[in-house]
């Protein structure tokens, strides 16, 4: 199996697989690229005929696209400065203090995970229309928060269990109050944890679209998951636009994620098999 | 640490905010879930419904299509799961030899349909499998000499383009999860087994596999999970079920009754229905494989 023909072999294995991996990221470019006149083309070519940027430039200058990335990076950014607060605190006293309600509390936020997507949205929604709330940021940033909090304190809890308690009681010793002790020394030696967790807070709100499509209704208000649908669902005429759209927003998530997901990926396993 | 009586006081400090949001915006609206499930809440009677009973749980059982979309959603869920499973474990096992070049390059390739935001890959795959101008009927067409399929009109071939869709998107979680754990596996258990004369086949059931275990069990319970409640890729590749609400999983059908005919009291009792069947069955697969585990 060493020989040759099993090194070709695994070369052709990573490449067939590495070759499905980014042909539709292949083919929102191209799509992106075509200009007004070919947008419903068959032709596989990579770089069309007549490549142009219109369909960029139409983006961002004759549709709302520029409004909805300000709604989402507003949403996305109260959904992470919550999720980052309330994450790192709670998740650190369940993994410092032991207490009566602890188990309950950390399978409690396990158990959500399994919720049906309508399960809360359902009353949410029922409640937003009796308080005229819907069609608000306030709503669905509380819905998103929420849904984001329980991975997170349990990604916090994980990496808090692996620093040492030594590391407080010595500066308890040294005078510093249990807060001071938490603040000034654990929690700047959490900071990979503290940037998963906003990662994953700002991945939530970005990248959601069932919870947005019901509670925000009018287009100024989008987030731009309902707004590239928006484009997708009349296929015959800007299709061109869905793809420029959706590189313009890939491409950042995209390289943030690859950046951390080594980081991403020690905390999931170390969460889970501490737990 | 156990909690002192000075302690109590910052330990509550610091849960109490968190505690207070997943009450007010978890607890809450599950109990009230369960109420409207128990009411005749619909879109006659949005401000004045009524506990009315269980009806509407016999009425989500009598439905004729739940227990075809039943089958459906464990179909769906068993199928990602084992591609997402075989397909991860094979390539990580592949990319973690020894004589492999560039081995970042090949993951950053092979990572990127997981950091790909999912809306935008199950929008992409549904362009992608558009009958005339998609890309998946013209290199069948063109390159391979098949005819062209109707991938999202018929309801068979629409319900395969929705997996394959989550396939796609989900064996990199699987793999990176399996090559951390490759990574711990010290390369002389290896050698000891290819000394006793173990096969490739033997070294990776008798090595491997026991010691991907610890890795994948939570990952795979997560998967599942995530899998059985993925309302993203079905609704969204499907276009809410099209053609004639055929490609439905459970979740995107309790989505369409709450959110498109407005069957609230009936919604809430089938997500009531989805949650107990889901929280049974990891239940199930976790005292399963935490028994097999205890064996070794």
């Amino acid at each position: 199996m060493k020989g040759l023909f099993g090194k070709i072999g695994t070369y052709l294995v990573l490449a067939f697989f590495a070759f499905l991996s980014i042909y539709p990221v292949m083919r929102i470019i191209t799509i992106s690229l075509r200009p007004g006149d070919q947008l419903l083309s068959t032709s596989l070519a990579f770089i069309p005929e007549g490549a142009s940027l219109d369909n960029y430039r139409e983006l961002l200058f004759e549709t709302g696209f520029l409004q909805w990335m300000g709604n989402s990076f507003f949403v996305s950014l109260v959904v992470t400065i919550t999720g980052v607060a309330l994450a790192s605190t709670a998740g650190y006293a369940l993994s410092r203090y032991r207490f009566r309600g602890k188990k309950s509390i950390l399978s409690g936020l396990l158990i959500t995970q399994m919720f049906p997507a309508t399960m809360l949205l359902l009353p949410m929604y029922v409640m937003l229309i009796n308080l005229q709330l819907l069609n608000t940021f306030l709503g669905i940033i509380v819905i998103y928060t929420a849904t984001a909090l329980p991975f997170c304190v349990w990604q916090m809890k994980g990496y808090y269990d692996t620093i040492p308690v030594a590391l407080e009681e010595a500066a308890q010793i040294d005078g510093c109050s249990p807060w001071q002790a938490f603040y000034q020394v654990i929690f700047p030696l959490a900071a990979p944890a503290l940037v998963i967790t906003a990662l994953f807070s700002f991945m939530t709100a970005w990248n959601e679209y069932v919870v947005a499509n019901v509670v925000l209704q009018d287009s100024e208000m989008f987030t731009l998951p309902l707004g590239l649908k928006l484009f997708q669902s009349t296929l015959t005429t800007q299709w061109g636009l869905y793809a420029a759209g959706s590189l313009l927003v890939s491409i950042p998530v995209v390289a943030l994620f690859l950046m951390l997901s080594r980081y991403l990926i020690s905390g999931l396993t170390l969460g889970a098999v501490k737990g | 640490m156990a909690a002192t009586k000075k302690d109590r006081l910052f330990l509550m400090a610091l849960l109490a905010p968190t505690i207070l949001i997943m009450l007010v915006v978890v607890a809450y609206p599950f109990f009230e879930n369960v109420r409207i499930s128990l009411s005749n809440m619909n879109i006659y009677h949005i401000r004045d419904w009524e506990v009315i009973g269980f009806q509407q749980y016999a009425a989500v059982f009598a439905e004729p299509r739940f227990w075809n979309i039943l089958m459906k959603t464990f179909l769906w869920t068993g199928v990602n799961i084992v591609f997402h499973v075989t397909l991860g474990v094979f390539l990580a096992v592949i990319l973690h030899q020894n004589f492999v070049v560039g081995k970042p390059a090949w993951r950053i390739l092979l990572i990127l349909p997981w950091a790909l935001p999912q809306y935008i890959t199950a929008l992409t795959w549904r362009g992608m499998f558009n009958y005339e101008y998609g890309a998946i009927n013209r290199v069948l067409t063109r390159y391979l000499n098949l005819p062209a399929v109707e991938w999202l009109t018929s309801p068979f071939e629409a319900f395969l383009a929705v997996i394959l869709t989550n396939i796609w998107l989900g064996f990199p979680f699987m793999m990176v999860v399996a090559l951390g754990a490759l990574q711990s596996v010290p390369s002389e258990l290896y050698e000891a087994a290819e000394v006793d004369g173990a096969s490739k086949w033997s070294q990776f059931w008798n090595v491997t596999v026991p010691l991907l275990k610890p890795a994948m069990i939570p990952a795979i319970t997560l998967g599942m999970i995530w899998t059985f409640n993925n309302i993203n890729v079905v609704w969204l590749v499907s276009n809410g079920g099209e053609p004639n609400d055929q490609t439905h999983i459970l979740v995107s059908f309790v989505y369409e009754a709450a959110f498109s005919m407005y069957r609230f009291g009936w919604a809430a009792a089938l997500s009531m229905v989805i949650f107990v069947i889901l929280f049974t069955f990891t239940q199930i697969f976790l005292n399963r494989t935490k028994a097999t585990e205890s064996v070794y």
